[in-house]
């Protein structure tokens, strides 16, 4: 079943909406000369029960957390609290001109306050920003921060950055777009970045190490203050990917491991939905004596205690700004109520929970699947397909094969170190019936790629579109609509 | 909140597979001296006493259904029908994630098809990208992607491109020993006065940047300076005001630009005090492959039906890491989609009367301003829906004075441009009705009183 594109529904003269039916319009521009005037508005032409319906048929072509297990490794797809979108919604907190002046809205910003405290005491450290609009400005942030520290201190020769090679790529795309040059960091036997080669590697050219804790393959750095030590003995500083966060909460503040930097991803472990891919937010919390560089504005009080608050752009060591306003306001609220909801006890029962999931599915699963660092894992587990791999079954087929079952596959072929990599996120939300049936599935999986292959390679089977072709897309790339196809189509 | 699902029981049954005896034992990697720290975080509320809580913080503001709004500066009070919210909030849309998996992704994948479609035809430009995070890093994305493309060092702001947006690519750029110059804008005889940007470009220079409608509203001829670009072989990188401009306006693509980006919040999208709004970003065909961010494709199955990709992946960090066109990796697709369904419901006729309205009540505004003793209206040119307004006393003091009768006066210029201190830009939009201008009239006439 395939929709239509919009300018396919599109019919000429139709109207969905108007804003006044009794004023004129036509002579509104009269006093813009025409040439700074547009000739022709080409859009869409649909009636609003046109547009209600197209939308509600392509919701319907999407799998969601709503309807469907969605085991995304490194992505946290949990549950969103339906009461999140109520408070969002409320005119008080999505009806607020970031330009109003500040005895408007000091609501807002207390929200803000109460969030970075809160997330301040979750992380264990000093200095906050909500600024960044998500993980990956985060990091940019975080970096920036790091350099502002070292030039403070007059030191310029500081121009490589360490990454693990089961990093996220985010992170190497983000110290170059700083203008550093990276060092891969292999992992070593046991899941863990390579200690002595973080030590071989650290001198005083070294920004520092990006580290994400727990790793990309699920495990926890056995030997995390190592690692931080070194950094700090050749003068360089620790940034914290913080995209596991929802591991251990409550378990451990990173701060106490001897990270510098962090960032939070709130539409992971803080349940702000993931939109279909954005928005996202990504606070960056970081020690005292990061704060003055801190992106401007910050949020102060005035005078002791209860006073006003307020935006201070009077910051002259900021890095600047990252992005328009003060972040993704609607997203922190979305976070504050979860974290309220949660309380200390609900933190914790998420990590506790999440990782215990986790490795409930790896022990079910790793006599079927190779799991080639195999140990208590945190929140999510990597497998490999490598041994159905040689059956002539990849793990994208796996991937397939599971949409047939009405469950999102996880993610695959990442981290890169891991042959066919499987990396299974069940979060917190699940109930133990859903992951028995996952278990069930994916065993299920495991022998169909013995007995009946060719069930898998042709899956999915039941979707508004089989496997579709990426080269193809890539090499003659068609993005946008063309109207004069459309045309040409209803003649 | 009971947010975990799991009875004790089902836990020591999950426990004994594991084959721990104890949850704790799971977090033993854990250095013990700092595992299982108190958190001073407050005991759980209930979703009674939760909705209380953030009601009562809501409560302490005042939105703009109770205030007078004359303040835009990249965010517009426009009005967005019904059938926006509530299509954005179907949670198969709000509750999936980046479409990695095309088969179970096909309504995002789609709608952001039509999304990159439907900006390339509002700015009349080749390609678009599914979406960046804002305006401000769209404009800051524009200039890496054009240093990338002219390789030259040299970047050109307009003065009157959006102060926030100019502080974004200056920290974004910062450490790359790339010089930017920007345009000096100041006041002269009651006039907005510029330095002619025309004269900051020469063949160093990778790319200038000018926003239209500019900062303080005005709509400028851009004639020459694209011309200037052409001839330099600098490129012209056009950040849009207001997107809802883009119904009455000569477009991006109309004005030759290269790259143009702008900030989509206009579109039907929610203030919620500044984000998350959505990054417009187009170019010119011929610099698709230095385009940051998801791209969307269309293409086929094996049985020939149509279906769409995230595509052009080779571009991308998760493929090239360090060597990627930008570290972006999530976009703000749902946002996306709700301009997707702003445009889709407008059209051509809604669109075209949003514009229309919005600049005659900006007219209005300034009509009557120009008859207030102290007063004055100071652009240069024509404006759309945002007009520059002299104060007799300075910006900030008038905002704090309006508020306290109801009205956000407008964006104050003191902090971004000196000489202008007594500035303020004021905004309207097709909701502002003539009650809330003669509101504001009578503001500005108590204040300014006697001066």
């Amino acid at each position: 079943m395939s929709e239509p594109l919009l300018s396919e529904l599109s019919r000429p003269g139709r109207v969905g909406h108007l804003l006044t039916s009794t004023e004129s319009t036509d002579d509104a521009a009269l006093d813009i000369p025409a040439d700074l005037l547009r000739d022709e508005l080409r859009l869409p032409e649909l009636g609003e029960l046109d547009v209600v319906r197209h939308f509600t048929h392509l919701s319907s072509m999407n799998f969601s957390i709503d309807n469907a297990f969605y085991p995304l490794g490194s992505c946290t797809m949990k549950y969103n609290p339906k009461v999140n979108e109520d408070v969002a919604r409320l005119p008080g907190f999505a009806q607020l001109h970031p330009y109003q002046p500040e005895e408007t809205v000091q609501g807002a910003l207390q929200v803000m306050l109460e969030l970075q405290r809160l997330l301040c005491e979750i992380s264990g450290f000093e200095a906050i920003t909500l600024q960044p609009a998500a993980g990956a400005q985060a990091e940019l942030c975080g970096m920036l921060l790091i350099r502002a520290h070292h030039r403070a201190r007059g030191d310029h020769k500081r121009v490589k950055v360490l990454i693990p090679d089961s990093a996220h790529g985010t992170n190497p795309a983000t110290a170059a777009m700083c203008g550093y040059t990276t060092v891969s960091i292999p992992t070593d036997s046991h899941g863990n970045v390579d200690l002595n080669r973080v030590r071989e590697e650290a001198d005083d050219t070294t920004v520092g190490l990006m580290l994400t804790n727990p790793n990309t393959l699920g495990l926890f750095e056995q030997e995390i203050r190592e690692v931080t030590e070194a950094i700090h003995a050749a003068g360089g500083l620790v940034y914290g990917d913080g995209a596991n966060l929802n591991a251990i909460l409550g378990a451990v503040k990173p701060a106490d491991l001897g990270f510098d930097v962090l960032h939070i991803n709130t539409h992971k472990t803080f349940s702000t939905p993931h939109g279909g891919g954005g928005p996202g937010c990504g606070p960056v919390v970081a020690r005292g004596f990061l704060e003055p560089f801190m992106p401007k504005p910050v949020l102060a009080q005035r005078g002791e205690g209860e006073g006003e608050l307020f935006l201070d752009w009077d910051r002259p060591r900021s890095i600047g700004k990252l992005k328009s306003f003060w972040g993704h306001f609607g997203v922190m609220v979305r976070a504050l109520t979860y974290i309220t909801l949660q309380g200390d006890q609900g933190l914790r029962d998420i990590s506790e929970a999440a990782v215990l999931n986790a490795n409930y599915l790896r022990k079910q699963l790793d006599d079927l699947y190779d799991v080639p660092f195999d140990r208590i894992c945190m929140h999510e587990f990597v497998a490999s397909g490598r041994r159905q791999k040689q059956k002539g079954v990849r793990t994208l087929d796996i991937a397939k094969r599971l949409i047939d079952f009405g469950i999102h596959p996880p993610t695959v072929y990442f981290p890169l170190i891991v042959e066919e990599a499987l990396m299974v996120e069940p979060t917190e939300a699940e109930t133990r019936d859903t992951l028995d049936r996952f278990v069930q599935v994916m065993r299920q999986i495991a022998h169909e790629v013995e007995e009946t292959p060719e069930v898998i390679h042709e899956a999915p089977h039941d979707q508004p579109v089989g496997r579709l072709d990426e080269t193809t897309a890539a090499r003659k790339p068609v993005l946008r609509w063309s109207w004069q196809d459309e045309v040409v189509s209803h003649q | 909140m009971a947010f975990v699902p799991l009875t004790t029981d089902e836990r020591q049954a999950m426990l004994e597979v594991v084959g721990v005896d104890s949850v704790a034992d799971l977090f033993v990697d854990i250095p013990a001296d700092v595992r299982f720290p108190h958190l001073d975080v407050p005991a759980p509320l209930t979703e009674l006493e939760t909705v209380a809580k953030m009601s009562a913080l809501a409560a302490q503001n005042r939105h703009v259904g109770q205030l007078a709004c004359f303040v835009g500066a990249g965010y517009y009070n426009h009005y967005s029908p019904s059938v926006v919210a509530h299509l954005m909030g179907r949670s198969e849309f709000y509750t999936s994630y980046t479409p990695y998996q095309p088969e179970v992704s096909q309504g995002t994948l789609q709608y952001s098809f039509e999304f990159q479609s439907l900006v390339c035809d509002l700015f009349e430009m080749d390609v678009a990208n599914s979406s960046v995070y804002d305006g401000a890093s769209a404009s800051a994305e524009a200039v890496l992607m054009a240093l990338r493309i002219a390789r030259r060092d040299r970047v050109v702001l307009d003065g009157s491109v959006h102060p926030e947006y100019r502080s974004v690519i200056g920290s974004y750029l910062d450490g790359r020993g790339i010089d930017i110059v920007t345009s000096e804008v100041g006041l002269s005889d009651g006039k907005l006065k510029r330095q002619p940007v025309l004269d900051l470009i020469d063949d160093k220079t990778a790319c200038v940047v000018v926003q239209q409608p500019d900062f303080f509203g005005t709509i400028r001829d851009l004639e020459e300076i694209a011309a200037k670009c052409r001839e330099t072989g600098a490129l012209l990188v056009y950040v849009v005001g207001d997107p809802v401009s883009l119904g009455l306006l000569k477009t991006p693509g109309g004005w030759a630009a290269d790259i143009a980006i702008g900030e989509g919040q206009g579109l039907g999208l929610p203030l919620q005090f500044g984000g998350p709004g959505v990054g417009l970003m187009t170019c010119k065909q011929q610099h698709l492959r230095q385009l940051p961010g998801r791209i969307v494709g269309q293409t086929t199955d094996h049985d020939g039906r149509r279906g769409f990709v995230l595509t052009l992946q080779a571009r991308e960090q998760h493929i090239r890491r360090e060597k990627a066109t930008s570290n972006i990796c999530t976009s703000q697709t749902l946002l996306a989609l709700g301009a997707t369904i702003y445009l889709a419901t407008m059209g051509p006729a809604g669109l075209k009367q949003a514009a229309a309205l919005s600049h005659k009540r900006a007219r209005s505004v300034a009509d009557q301003i120009k008859r207030i003793n102290g007063f004055r209206v100071v652009n240069d040119g024509p404006f759309f829906n945002e007009l520059t307004v002299t104060c007799p006393t300075d910006g900030s003091t008038m905002r704090h004075e309006l508020a306290r009768r109801g009205i956000i006066g407008g964006y104050a210029l003191g902090r971004d441009y000196s000489g202008l201190e007594n500035g303020l830009v004021l905004c309207a939009t097709e909701r502002t009705t003539d009650a809330e201008i003669d509101r504001l009239i009578d503001g500005l006439r108590e204040i300014g009183g006697g001066r």
